[in-house]
Parts: C-alpha cells; sequence; structure tokens
C-alpha cells in the first residue's frame, strides 16, 4: 500500500471518554501512526461524560480504515464513524476580524458579508469582524475576497459533521462488535 | 474501614491475588514501602538491581504463569527504567500492572526533584495508562487496571500515583475479583457493553464459512503465533492441526502453541524460517493464520505473501486485520474458544500428497558439525538432552535467541520466554528470574548471547540473594553476532563495532556475584557443567565458547519474497 496513492480529506467522528488525558491520547496516535491532524473540533454532547470530536485527516483510502481500527481499539473511544460528503452535513464557524477604517470600507465589507449570510458581531472605527457558518468551501470564498481587505486576524473553529437521515454515530455493525469483543474486560 | 492509599494499593493487590512484587523503591513511593512490610506474610517483593530488570522479571512471571506480574517503582528515573521493560511487554501482548509514584501535588509541573511526566511517556507503549490524583479512586482504578491488563488481547498498564494519595486516608471496603464489574468504572463498562452489544460472542456463521473453506482446500496450512500462546489454546490448536491435516509452522512468540514435536510441524516461518515452512507458505492455497499479526519478519513481502492462498486471519483483536496483510476472511475471538467451536464442527482432513511435498523439504537446518569447537547446534542439543523436558527456556536477543528456537521442541505455553516483537537485548535474565519465581518446581535456562548478557547481567545479585537459581548459558562468539551476520552478508564484511573483545570474564563474573561459572570449549565439558548446574541448585554461569562466524540459516533478507533464501 502505497501511502501516497489517492489521499484526501477525511472526516472522522468519534465518541469518547470526556477524561484527563483522551485527547493527547488520541491526538498521540495519528502522530504515531504518521499523520497529520488538519482540523480538530471537540464539544460535549446530549451523554454527559460523552465528548465528541470531528479529526479532519489526509489520507488513503486503506490508511483511513487502520486509523479508525487502531482508534476503536482504545478503552475511551466508544465509536468511530467515517463520514463523507455524500451522506453528510458539515459546518465550520469562522470569525474573521478585517481593517475598515473609512466609511467606504465599511459598506463595501458590509455588502460583502451580506451575499456571505455572514454577521457582523463587533466593530470599531477601525475594524469590523464578521461571523460565519457554513462548509469549508464557503469559508475559503469568505476569506478569499476579504483578503482585498487587510485580514488582520482569522479564528476557525474546525469543522463539525453529522450525518444526514436517521443514520447516527451510534448505529451497531457487526464490525463495532468485533471490536467491542477485544475491550470485553469482564 | 479507612486505610491509607499506600495499603489500599496492597489490599487491591491481595484482591487480584498477586503473590510476587518486582520492584525498587525510592523517595516518592516509600509510602507504599513503608506499608509493605505489613504484607511481607501474603505478597513477597523482590528488590532487583535495576528497574528495567524488575519489568522483565514481572514480564517473564507473567508469560510463564499467565497471571498478571506486578511491578512497582518510583518517579522520574524509576518509571523512565522501566520504559524498555513496559514496551517489551506491550510488543508481546504480556499482561504487566507497572506502578508508579510521582511527587506530590503540590509539586507537580514544577519540575521538581525526580517528576516526570511518566503517562504521557507511557502512553504509546500501554494498553492503558492512569494517574490517580484522588486517594477515593485509587482502588477502582486498580481494578480497572488489572482487568484491563488480563483481558481480551493482554498488555501493561501503567498506573501513577501522587504521593501525597499514598498517605492520604479513604474508606475502602473489600471487594472479591468477581464483583468487580458491578462496581465502580468497571460497572460503566459493563453496562456499556450490555447497552451497546450484550456480551460479545463469536459469530457462528464466520466459523461455518471457515469450515466450508477447510473442507474445498487442497492444500492447507496453519500458522501458529502469539495468541495461542497467550490464550493457552494449545491443546485446541493441537487438535485442530491433526484434525485439517495441515503443515503447521510457528512463529517465534508461537513457540508452544502446539506440541513441538507435532508431525504436522514445519518449524519456523519468515526471515529465519525453514524452508519446508517458507515453501508452504508460498504454495497453499489457504492460509490459517491463528494469533498472529504478519509482523514484517513473517510476511517479509507483504504483497506475495502466501500470493496463492486465500488468508484466513483468527485474531482477538480486530485492529490487527488487514492491517499488514490482506485477508479473504476473519473470524474474531479468543483462539481457545474459535478453535474448539471449528474443532466442533470440522470432519477428519487428510492432504497426505500436499504434506509429502511439504515435507520433502527440511523442517530444521542442517548445520555442519564442528571439529574441536563447539557448535551452536552441539550446544542446544547437548542442553536438550540433559535438562527436563518441561524446562522454561528464556532467551535474550540475537543469533543465540533463533538457534534455540530452532533447535529446542516447546510443548506448551509459557515454555519459551523471548522477546519477539520488540527485540529487548537484556530481557533474558530478567525473565529468566521471573519464570523462576513462578514456577518454582521447573528448572529455568536462560539462552544469551555475550552481548545480550551484558546489558543486563547486574540482575545475578537477585539470583544469588533470593537463591533462584537459573542456568545461563552465554553463546560467547566474542560479537554481536546477529549485527555482525548481517554485515558480513549485507554490509561487504565491514565489521564495525561488533566485535567484542573485551571483558568482562563472564566465569569470573559469576564468581564475584557468589554464583558459579565454568567455560566450556567442547561437548564434553559442556555437558559436565549442565550436570553439575541441575545438581548444585545454585545459579550457574555456563561460558560457552563459539566460532564468531557462525550464522543462522537459512535466512531471507528483511522485504524479500520469502523463498527467496540467501546463499550462506
Amino acid at each position: 500500500m502505497d501511502k501516497m496513492q489517492d489521499i484526501r480529506r477525511q472526516t472522522l467522528a468519534l465518541l469518547v471518554d470526556n477524561e484527563p488525558g483522551v485527547l493527547s491520547q488520541i491526538a498521540r496516535l495519528f502522530s504515531r501512526k504518521g499523520y497529520n491532524i488538519e482540523a480538530f473540533a471537540a464539544g460535549p454532547t446530549e451523554n454527559p461524560g460523552v465528548t465528541r470530536i470531528t479529526i479532519d485527516v489526509l489520507a488513503d483510502e486503506p490508511h483511513t480504515e487502520l486509523l479508525c481500527n487502531q482508534l476503536r481499539k482504545l478503552y475511551p473511544v466508544h465509536s468511530v464513524k467515517r463520514l463523507n460528503t455524500g451522506n453528510s452535513i458539515y459546518r465550520e464557524l469562522m470569525l474573521i476580524k478585517v481593517r475598515a477604517d473609512s466609511s467606504e470600507r465599511r459598506n463595501d465589507v458590509i455588502q460583502l458579508a451580506n451575499i456571505f449570510r455572514a454577521q457582523i458581531i463587533d466593530v470599531s472605527l477601525e475594524t469590523l469582524t464578521l461571523g460565519m457558518t457554513g462548509d469549508a468551501e464557503k469559508m475559503d470564498g469568505l476569506e478569499n475576497i476579504m483578503n482585498e481587505f487587510e485580514v488582520l486576524e482569522i479564528a476557525r473553529t474546525g469543522v463539525v459533521a453529522i450525518e444526514r437521515g436517521k443514520a447516527t454515530i451510534n448505529d451497531k455493525s457487526k464490525e463495532s462488535g468485533e471490536f467491542n469483543y477485544g475491550k470485553n474486560v469482564l | 474501614m479507612k486505610l491509607t492509599g499506600a495499603e489500599i494499593l496492597m489490599e487491591c493487590l491481595l484482591e487480584q491475588d498477586t503473590e510476587v512484587i518486582f520492584g525498587y523503591p525510592g523517595g516518592t513511593i516509600l509510602n507504599v514501602y513503608d506499608t509493605i512490610v505489613k504484607y511481607r506474610d501474603r505478597i513477597r517483593h523482590y528488590l532487583t538491581a535495576h528497574e528495567q530488570g524488575a519489568s522483565h522479571a514481572a514480564d517473564g512471571y507473567a508469560r510463564s504463569t499467565g497471571k498478571v506480574g506486578v511491578v512497582f517503582s518510583t518517579s522520574g528515573p524509576g518509571a523512565t527504567n522501566l520504559t524498555t521493560g513496559v514496551a517489551t511487554a506491550y510488543m508481546d501482548s504480556s499482561p504487566v500492572v507497572f506502578i508508579s509514584c510521582n511527587v506530590a501535588d503540590n509539586l507537580i509541573g514544577k519540575d521538581s526533584f525526580q517528576e516526570v511526566d511518566s503517562t504521557g511517556i507511557m502512553l504509546p507503549i500501554t494498553k492503558s495508562n492512569f494517574q490517580v490524583t484522588d486517594v477515593n479512586r485509587l482502588a477502582d482504578t486498580v481494578r480497572k487496571a488489572f482487568a484491563i491488563a488480563r483481558s481480551g488481547r493482554p498488555g501493561p498498564v501503567f498506573i501513577d500515583i501522587l504521593k501525597n494519595v499514598t498517605a492520604e486516608t479513604a474508606e475502602y471496603e473489600f471487594i472479591p475479583r468477581k464483583d468487580h464489574k458491578t462496581t465502580g468504572a468497571l460497572q460503566t463498562l459493563y453496562e456499556r457493553n450490555m447497552a451497546d452489544f450484550r456480551i460479545p460472542s463469536i459469530d457462528e456463521e464466520d466459523i461455518d464459512l471457515l469450515v466450508k473453506m477447510i473442507g474445498e482446500s487442497k492444500k492447507p496450512m496453519l500458522i501458529c503465533g502469539g495468541g495461542v500462546v497467550r490464550g493457552r489454546a494449545n491443546e485446541e490448536f493441537d487438535r485442530f492441526a491433526n484434525i485439517v491435516d495441515a503443515p503447521t509452522a510457528i512463529t517465534v512468540m508461537g513457540g508452544g502453541g502446539i506440541a513441538g514435536r507435532n508431525p504436522h510441524v514445519t518449524g519456523m516461518i519468515g526471515m529465519h524460517g525453514s524452508q519446508a515452512s517458507n515453501i508452504a507458505c508460498d504454495n497453499c492455497d489457504l492460509l490459517i493464520a491463528v494469533g498472529c499479526r504478519f509482523s514484517d519478519r513473517v510476511a517479509l513481502d507483504p504483497e506475495s505473501f502466501a500470493s496463492q492462498a486465500k488468508i484466513v486471519h483468527i485474531d482477538i483483536d480486530r485492529s490487527e486485520i488487514n492491517k499488514n496483510v490482506q485477508t479473504d476472511h476473519h473470524i474474531v475471538g479468543d483462539a481457545k474458544e474459535v478453535l474448539r467451536m471449528l474443532n466442533e464442527r470440522l470432519t477428519q482432513q487428510d492432504h497426505t500428497e500436499w504434506k509429502k511435498f511439504v515435507f520433502s523439504h527440511p523442517t530444521e537446518t542442517v548445520y555442519e558439525e564442528g571439529g574441536d569447537t563447539l557448535t551452536p547446534k552441539q550446544v542446544c542439543e547437548t542442553i536438550a538432552r540433559l535438562v527436563p523436558a518441561d524446562t522454561i527456556v528464556s532467551t535474550d536477543v540475537g543469533q543465540h535467541q533463533m538457534w534455540a528456537i530452532q533447535h529446542f521442541h516447546f510443548d506448551y505455553p509459557g515454555q519459551l520466554i523471548t522477546s519477539g516483537g520488540f527485540g529487548t537485548m537484556g530481557f533474558g535474565l530478567g525473565a529468566a528470574i521471573g519464570a523462576k519465581v513462578g514456577n518454582p518446581d521447573k528448572t529455568v535456562i536462560h539462552i544469551a548471547g555475550d552481548g545480550s548478557f551484558r546489558m543486563n547481567c547486574n540482575e545475578l545479585c537477585t539470583e544469588q540473594y533470593y537463591n533462584i537459581p537459573v542456568i545461563t548459558f552465554v553463546f560467547d562468539n566474542g560479537t554481536l553476532g546477529m549485527v555482525r551476520q548481517w554485515q558480513n552478508l549485507i554490509y561487504g564484511k565491514n565489521f564495525s563495532e561488533t566485535t567484542l573483545d573485551r571483558g568482562p570474564d563472564f566465569v569470573k563474573l559469576a564468581e564475584a556475584y557468589g554464583l558459579h561459572g565454568r567455560r566450556v570449549n567442547n561437548q564434553k565439558d559442556l555437558a559436565d557443567a549442565i550436570t553439575d548446574a541441575l545438581e548444585c541448585g545454585e545459579g550457574y554461569v555456563i561460558d560457552c565458547v563459539l566460532d564468531m562466524d557462525e550464522m543462522v540459516r537459512p535466512m531471507v533478507g528483511g522485504g524479500d519474497h520469502i523463498t527467496n533464501f540467501m546463499k550462506i
């Protein structure tokens, strides 16, 4: 298996125990296997004590599967699911601060922001700060346009994703049963 | 009842039926060592010369007995000295719980004396690891650590306890091991299992499919891996090999997974595999690997490995499936249980023709008989002839390891103790000490090279002090033999930094430690020395002088096709 074949951006969704050290355990697994995390977002879920993590990584199909297998083996990891644009919705939040120190520039920025349905969330006499949610392409689009002005700072959350329809990350499969066999401590 | 953290730790070890601890005290673990004295009648502590020795001893104890080994160490250098032993246990799936104490919570994060982020260091080389910062969580964590170490695919677990936790008190209640699943963290895991997938079982359809594949196969072959040994599935595997009537190769870790003299055994497979094993692997139409992870020393070239065969992988760890070699079918489950189910459903097969082809190739290497000098083969044969049949063999890493595995026949799990995955030189002496502690009625021998032995020979003092009679055979060829072999074959005989033309004199060294030592140059002296060592019942070092240019044969280069034997 050649690592350079068919490399593309892969999105993994994980449910993990909310415990100290779990994040570093997961991050270390990627670096140990030779992968760089492109985006990482973590937050609470409907289940107290369980954190959902969304990770973007550049990898080919077979190696993504191996990464998922290694993740599933960790005790704090409840489930791992690979998501793709065909079956899932992606969202990200971007905050972008641009220089707008004249009324003309302010108007230009506000007009463009409206086209992107970005919101003006902070204003000063020298700057405007926009907030926008959307998928990665939309983020890149706004960023490119705003580069025409002077971008002072950008903060992005990293992408989160969820499957369309009734499918969830908790769905059982033969494979998840096989992983749980190895984790059976009883 | 209210107990200190140190007492709770010891009580928890009693819950786990721990009888033996290998360890080394130090500043942060003093509270625990202060308490050990009260438990002396129930738990024996062995003080080693070095934490690494303790880690290998606990590993050897775990591998030979099937119980969980326990190690104590202090913070900082104590914890880092364990790491080689932890990684060794991790690569070979050996259940050991390593317990280290760290500085107190008021000193954590201040680069205090002997402080190190030990859980961070242990992260990639343990199955799981925990830092205990609250005495009320201590008992629960220890219970969870032991359950994880011994369950599924076993492995090392590391617990880091802050010094203040060992002094603080908490309510402790004895809970028998069978009830652990209904308390604390294990209860959470148990309930999660119950809710998510009930208690997992082996898929019957997978079993039936394999039975069908075996029925259709004309040229089946089996690989006995370390999982058969860890799962203590040797009887089931033996029966399986007989029913399928298939040639069976053994990996380094699989020694003892099938009776060594079962007529189906073709010897080792892979880099130093026998011709019979490697040629069978290249020609079979069905390859069933049990508890083996197709490491680069077995599946040298994963693309061309068993290219004519359907590959079936039986393993307890789902993440091993399709990791190194693409498989056609797999069964996830405990080897003992899977093989029992298969044996029940299979009818006796007959592959006489196929076996005739496979066994027309040598299963053992024919080495030239030495003249006046001793050869590795003679040493192994003389040992095998004189020691009891159930002798436990512990090895270091290198040529002597391969020779020992090629020449000895291992009959039960835990009879061969060797660092297969991590390849840790210096593993053997500590491991032999641990094995002898766990099996006082058996003879334990330690096969070492002069390079490996020099690394951790300090543990001879442990052997002497506690009177743990291990017989060490040093395959003394005055060189790092395996590295020299590669230099000889691949690096144009540029013997860079591998010649060990230096001390110590191993006979004098043994004597300095209060043990017996003897140097032998021929078979008769060797036989005399072995007889003497067996009779005296004390630690013994036999320095076997060998030629430095002896090689391990056959050999296939790393990444090469499995039948592409080098001309040596």
